[in-house]
């Protein structure tokens, strides 16, 4: 575009005219270089995020090496620092989100894009859209005083009773009945990403072309038949890429983890016992680490946490891609 | 044209939106404790209608009090753990105490009123590791005859965040518990065995109040404020005490301030009949040579201002206010060590 | 032969509806959750509002008090975010959409971008607070918007991106064609009809930050008292209600979810309005 309107300047002779061509010629060269800067600047904010955590956790990396990973150590007095408490629990907590969401999710998408009647989707739709902007602050402050009383008075007794017998999973499901833990954690962040990656998988389940559909039910299948064999197939991979941006969200929560997860560092196998995810120790503990090593390892926390979601995000942005460049060919 | 219009209307309002937003006189900020949090912003309430200046004060820990002070981003730190004097001179901090309280634990145990549970050091160890897990253990029947208590399970209730608390704490079960010494050891911030963290002393207050069967350490003006139930202790000279302004203070006398280099002195375990023996004081750091020596200057007004007027006030909340001996001898300490 | 195909016809019916009621079930359940939230939050809320909440200081525990300073501070920050955030990223999506829309450096910023969008915001936090926080020495009001405006940023890229694909060539080249520039083009053709959606995006943007706890805690900390200096540690809604929901004071409580009341009812008030404002400018162009 530069160059076309280079080419009329050379074209025109009128010397005022001229003197125009080339303020505005100079003119765009420097709005160029403007939003060209800014674009440039959304590169260097991440890179600079990822290089000054690199940076400000290069002391617990070479103190603890490998070893960072794999110790189950949080002890402020002796300087000994592991990753692998809030490191598990994050993993769990955005596990058990991901097993109860993605099922939930898939169930609403169907329900607004096949099931319910016409008049009933868009306003179900947009309310489960206005929800997903509802600050993560309130679900933990729902959670630690809404949620946690009911968990810790009858859920936590049943699942002690009932799964709690059962040899090997049992543990899982044993422990005292606090309310607040893993489990509790897992679920809160389900209920946060549920309007989250159901609106991604009822936009990419529109997308489906309708005559795919139609021919599908002429051949007399039915409603399930037709999201099974043809929807889902269809848009298998955006599928996977919306799932993923739910995790890379759940990972990196913090506020309503913080509430209700009991900030211990503890390894447990019980989901009913507190635990600790990367987010909420840094949350609790940044401001309070009294030594450069105790607050290295908080920096270095966040930078694992940093690349774990550029790889999930990634992988969703890649997944989704696939589904829209397929898209694109037909 | 009525976009240029529009553009010098948002530029006005950006103007007088920059202007709002500058000048006005630098507040003071304080961060650290959490123990002294409620005392400490009624105090500023108070100061701020009566001169005007605002103290800041957020409760962030003893540990973020610590760190923050020593990285320059509030003009006082606040810390229940005293620094060493060679601490404070790596980092060329002045240290002077501000109010003396007590830590106290608390329960949530059905049937269990406030000061009716007798504890002792040793069976707070032993709770505190796991090792006594249910409510009705002989250990703590035994020194509880009157009182039934079920089968519950005990929910251990700890400070997540570096805290001033959790280090009086530890500091007592460290000194009447050999086995907590050598495993877990004392700090603003331990490895604790068991339990939930919660953070700052209102973090395990609310968890404790949530969590049936629990038992956590709070400072004394947070069980009695929440209506919790306190438990009594078992002090250094055999007796069971109530936790107490009066406790505190019978363990305050014994301090000995005179010979203490920089206030360096922990006060728990103290002897006495009548001494609490959890009873914590509470430590203000500032530079010695602050880079802003004004907003330094008011932040010591302020604390000369809340031990002239304050102490009315610190009682009610259950502190102990600085005996008179001390203040004086905490501001011949300010001009002999701080220049502004 | 007819019977085993009406079986089978049976069978694929009963699976479909055992399917298709999951999935009401499911759409059920998530909704119950959501409504649960919600219904907390306005009740507890509303029940907690009272005058003082708008014209009163955060309160020492046990005194009465309100909000006022939380809520100032909030909307300076979050403006302040927005004058930072929203013309780099209005800048930046001109760039993706006109400049460099089928480029392999495109392309990578789009992608970073996206990344950028959904990163966890205590991150962000952290890398104000080394960058900010730790340099210049002091927890400042300016610190926690420009966390904010990193926030801000992607979103405005992407809808600003967005929005400028959208509007058709045509336009674009009838404007340069007749021999106006560039710049001008861009400033008074393009975003003019891309304007709806890119205050859709600014809106949403606001509406994210307002609701932004974590990468606060470590820039504007918080202030008990009301202060228009952004040099100075700064109070806003989501921190205080932060603090005060994990005390253990009723009052606190309450304070908390007035606050949460007030804040949800913003960013849904922001949603309504962004939605609005695109359906408006769809209708007008269909």
């Amino acid at each position: 575009m530069a160059a076309s309107s280079s080419a009329l300047s050379n074209a025109t002779i009128d010397s005022p005219a001229q003197r125009r061509n080339t303020r505005d010629a100079r003119a765009d060269g420097l709005f160029r270089w403007i939003v060209a800067s800014a674009g440039l600047f959304v590169l260097l904010a991440l890179l600079g995020a990822a290089l000054s955590m690199l940076w400000g956790g290069r002391e617990a990396f070479s103190t603890f090496g490998f070893g960072f990973l794999t110790s189950t150590d949080w002890d402020a007095v002796n300087h000994k620092f592991g990753a692998l408490v809030p490191i598990y629990g994050t993993l769990v907590t955005a596990l058990i989100a991901m097993l109860i969401a993605v099922p939930v999710s898939f169930g609403i998408a169907l329900f607004l894009t096949e099931v319910a009647p016409n008049w009933l989707r868009g306003p179900v739709a947009a309310a489960i859209e206005l929800l997903a902007g509802i600050p993560s602050i309130i679900y933990g402050m729902w959670g630690l005083f809404v949620f946690v009383p009911v968990m810790g008075e009858y859920v936590t007794p049943w699942l002690n009773d009932h799964l709690g017998k059962i040899p090997g999973l049992g543990a899982l499901f044993t422990g005292p009945p606090l309310g607040i833990g893993m489990l509790t954690a897992g679920i809160v962040l389900a209920i946060m990403v549920i309007p989250f990656i159901s609106s991604v998988m009822r936009e990419v389940f529109l997308t489906v072309p309708m005559r795919l559909k139609e021919s599908a039910y002429a051949l007399g299948s039915t409603t399930t038949e037709v999201v099974w064999d043809i929807v889902l197939p269809y848009t298998r991979s955006a599928v996977i890429g919306g799932v993923f941006l739910g995790l890379g969200s759940a990972l990196g929560e913090t506020m309503a983890v913080t509430f209700v997860l009991g900030n211990a560092h503890q390894l447990t196998a019980s989901l009913l016992m507190p635990g600790n995810s990367i987010a909420a120790t840094i949350a609790n503990e940044f401001t309070e680490a009294d030594s450069d090593i105790y607050r290295s390892s908080l920096i270095a926390l966040g930078f694992l946490l940093f690349v774990v979601t550029f790889f999930v995000l990634a992988g969703a942005k890649w997944m989704l891609r696939r589904m829209a460049r397929a898209e694109g060919e037909k | 044209m009525y976009q240029s219009i529009q553009t010098r209307l948002a530029v006005a309002g950006l103007a007088a939106f920059i202007g709002a937003t500058s000048a006005q006189a630098a507040d003071i900020t304080g961060a650290g404790a959490t123990f002294i949090y409620p005392i400490l912003s009624k105090w500023s309430d108070s100061y701020n209608n009566k001169t005007g200046n605002k103290i800041n004060y957020q409760s962030i820990g003893s540990g973020g009090g610590i760190a923050q002070i020593k990285a320059g981003t509030v003009t006082f730190g606040s810390s229940d753990k005293p620094l060493t004097p060679a601490e404070l001179h790596d980092a060329g901090l002045a240290q002077f105490p501000s109010v003396i309280g007590g830590v106290v634990p608390v329960v949530n145990v059905e049937g269990v009123d406030p000061g009716k549970l007798k504890l002792t050091g040793p069976l707070l160890a032993d709770i505190f590791q796991g090792k006594i897990t249910k409510w009705n253990d002989p250990a703590i029947a035994q020194i509880n005859g009157d009182l039934k208590l079920s089968d519950a399970a005990i929910t251990v209730v700890h400070r997540s965040d570096g805290s001033g608390t959790t280090f009086n704490f530890v500091n007592y079960l460290s000194k009447v518990s050999p086995e907590w010494k050598s495993k877990v050891g004392e700090g603003t911030s331990v490895q604790w065995p068991v339990g939930v963290g919660g953070k700052g002393n209102e973090g395990v207050a609310a968890y404790v109040k949530q969590i049936k069967g629990s038992i956590g350490y709070v400072e004394l003006a947070y069980a009695l404020q929440n209506k919790m139930a306190y438990t009594s202790v078992q002090n250094s000279a055999g007796k069971f005490v109530q936790p107490s302004a009066d406790s505190f203070q019978a363990a305050a006398a014994s301090a000995d301030w005179k010979n203490a280099k920089d206030f360096y002195l922990v006060i728990t375990n103290a002897p006495g009949e009548n001494s609490w023996p959890i009873t914590a004081t509470n430590f203000i750091l500032v530079y010695k040579q602050p880079k802003n020596g004004a907003a330094t200057q008011s932040a010591l007004d302020f604390f000369t201002w809340a031990w002239a007027e304050g102490g009315k006030q610190a009682e009610e909340l259950d502190y102990v206010p600085l005996p008179k001996g001390l203040v004086d001898q905490i501001e011949s300490y300010w001009k002999t060590e701080i220049k502004l | 032969m007819s019977t085993t195909s009406e079986k089978l016809y049976r069978n694929r019916r009963i699976k479909n509806a055992i399917a298709l009621s999951l999935s009401g079930a499911a759409a059920l359940f998530g909704l119950f959750w959501l409504v649960w939230i919600l219904w907390t939050t306005l009740r507890t809320g509303i029940s907690a509002m009272k005058p003082g909440l708008f014209t009163q200081m955060t309160p020492p525990p046990g005194s009465d008090g309100g909000l006022a300073n939380a809520l100032f501070g909030s909307l300076v920050m979050s403006v302040v975010a927005i004058l930072i955030g929203a013309p780099i990223g209005i800048a930046a999506g001109t760039y993706l959409a006109e400049f460099a829309r089928k480029k392999p450096i495109g392309e990578a910023i789009r992608f970073v971008n996206d990344i950028l969008l959904s990163a966890p915001s205590i991150v962000l936090g952290l890398f104000v607070y080394t960058l900010v926080v730790h340099t210049t020495g002091h927890f400042s009001g300016w610190a926690g918007s420009l966390a904010l405006a990193l926030i801000v940023l992607p979103v405005v890229v992407r809808t600003t991106d967005e929005m400028l694909q959208l509007v058709p060539g045509q336009m674009r080249e009838a404007a340069l064609s007749l021999g106006v520039p560039q710049w001008k083009v861009t400033l008074q053709v393009l975003y003019r009809s891309a304007l709806p959606g890119i205050v859709t995006g600014i809106l949403l943007a606001l509406a994210r930050i307002s609701g932004e706890t974590a990468p606060l805690l470590f820039t504007a900390l918080n202030n008990q008292y009301w202060t228009a200096d952004m040099s100075q540690p700064m109070a806003s809604v989501p921190v205080v209600i932060f603090q005060y929901a994990m005390s253990p004071y009723d009052s606190w409580h309450a304070l908390a979810w007035a606050g949460a009341f007030v804040v949800t009812v913003f960013v849904l008030l922001m949603s309504l309005l962004s939605r609005a404002i695109l359906l408006r400018n769809k209708a007008s162009h269909d």
